[in-house]
């Protein structure tokens, strides 16, 4: 048995959303476990801070979907990639489902970014480094889902949308950084920056809780949807013929 | 007679050399990027408060915004043509690596529409009243950064051509990855008009350009192959 013969196996529709199908509780009930966790932990243990008061409470929503924007990009990224290189319609499939996802919690990020500014900043938007390539990725997602959508030929729109995401890639530290140099000369900050002591651990807890909350709850929704990307891609295949008749037999 | 085997750097010359022949023979394509890039200026002193000291303060910001909607605008007319001509087809088919043509012809697109852009640079910092010293960081910045962004923007047109949407489309993937330039470009101008130092963006800008040379024409090739299938 190969290094590789996992990885072919895993790569063939049927037997991937077979293993999507079965994996999709393992993520499911730990996600809501842990985000119901990290809610209740977040806005009930956790005490009030002694700057912002309640209002830093929006982080356990704000700060995961931060990080699941960027790991998005990058999942799309590399599947698109590893789509492209090896011609696995699979990666395409996942990279196709992820921008949405990704799209999604961009947009969170930025909508409870901007609801916390309100309190916080007397604003409810400033251009702010952070912000602002918050807002440009989100322009990214959005440029490689009308890219996709402008090809009626979905191999054309798979590969078209791979470069696409490969050269987004390579841009996206360059906006950072240009983004946060931009910033640092434009003004002197006059944000209140969080700095100050490092969070006790029943703020630090929560968070954690709802960061890996999040990253289980954006497997188990990319499982959901690349399952129905296959369905939509192999609607004519054979196997999903004989699964469909086998699943009436049985019922 | 045995005929010799065209070298890249020849096949290269020649698709500059024809593609600069066509583009002065349809000389709208020249001036029509110009003339928009003028027309955007003029629109903000007719959307702001026309008062000297205002429009000092934002003339960086408008000449590089001007300039960047300008070669998005030409963008449309970089491969267009040639893909309903056939050429680019002949040239997948040619032989010859396609990653060195596709920069030839964007060299070529640079050399048509960015370069008048840097020469009308300097007329409309002059109508905004920017100070004397900042036009060499002007031009040079606009010199750079139309580079990057015809570079770039080869990639997105070479993306957008099977599509049928093609213009709002190819703003919609180019605009955000050219952010970057905008925000150097525009930095390097002010800091030159305000008599600062303007070299540090500018060389970030330098840098830019030598990023997307070397990565953006295999890019581009890979993204025509899709295209023309």
């Amino acid at each position: 048995m190969g290094t590789w013969t996992w990885f072919h196996k895993l790569s063939s529709p049927p037997h991937f959303y077979r293993i999507a199908g079965k994996m999709l509780p393992w993520y499911a009930v730990p996600a809501v476990l842990l985000i119901a966790y990290a809610i209740y932990g977040g806005l009930v243990l956790a005490p009030a801070d002694y700057q912002q008061g309640d209002a830093f409470r929006i982080i356990y929503v704000h700060a995961p979907a931060a990080w699941l924007s960027l790991m998005c990009y990058t999942v799309m990224a590399v599947a698109a990639a590893v789509g492209l290189v090896w011609r696995i319609k699979l990666a395409h499939a996942l990279a196709a489902a992820t921008a949405p996802i990704g799209a999604s919690f961009a947009f969170l990020c930025l909508a409870t970014g901007s609801i916390w500014g309100r309190p916080m900043w007397g604003t409810w938007w400033t251009w702010d480094a952070r912000l602002t390539s918050q807002l440009i990725l989100l322009f990214l997602y959005l440029g490689y889902m009308a890219l996709r959508s402008a090809y009626d030929d979905l191999s054309k729109a798979d590969r078209s949308s791979a470069v696409l995401a490969i050269v987004g890639i390579v841009n996206v530290p360059i906006i950072h950084f240009s983004v946060t140099w931009w910033n640092s000369l434009h003004q002197g900050s006059t944000v209140i920056r969080k700095g100050g002591p490092a969070m006790p651990p029943s703020m630090l807890v929560p968070l954690i809780a709802a960061f890996f909350g999040f990253t289980f709850l954006y497997a188990a929704l990319a499982c959901i949807r690349v399952r129905a990307e296959v369905l939509r891609r192999e609607r004519n295949a054979h196997w999903l013929k004989d699964l469909s008749t086998r699943s009436v037999a049985s019922e | 007679m045995r005929t010799r085997p065209t070298s890249i750097l020849r096949a290269s010359v020649l698709v500059l050399r024809r593609d600069l022949a066509l583009a002065f023979r349809r000389w709208e394509q020249v001036t029509h990027p110009v003339v928009f890039f003028l027309m955007v200026a003029t629109l903000f002193p007719l959307a702001l408060d026309p008062k000297p000291s205002l429009l000092a303060d934002i003339a960086a910001g408008v000449v590089w915004v001007s300039a960047l909607l300008s070669s998005m605008l030409a963008l449309e007319t970089l491969y267009r043509s040639d893909v309903d001509d056939g050429t680019l087809e002949q040239l997948t088919l040619s032989g010859q690596p396609l990653a060195p043509l596709l920069l030839a012809k964007t060299v070529t697109h640079w050399l048509v529409s960015g370069v008048p852009l840097v020469l009308a640079a300097p007329v409309v910092g002059l109508a905004f009243g920017a100070g004397d010293a900042s036009y060499g960081v002007l031009m040079t910045s606009i010199a750079l950064g139309t580079g990057v962004l015809s570079l770039i923007g080869s990639v997105g047109a070479a993306l957008t051509l099977g599509s049928r949407r093609g213009s709002v489309l190819l703003s919609l993937l180019v605009l955000p990855l050219v952010m970057p330039v905008l925000i150097f470009g525009a930095r390097a101008t002010d800091l030159a008009m305000h008599g600062e130092a303007a070299g540090g963006p500018l060389w970030l800008l330098g840098a830019m350009l030598i990023l997307a040379l070397t990565l953006t024409p295999f890019a581009a090739a890979a993204a025509l192959r899709i295209s023309l299938e």
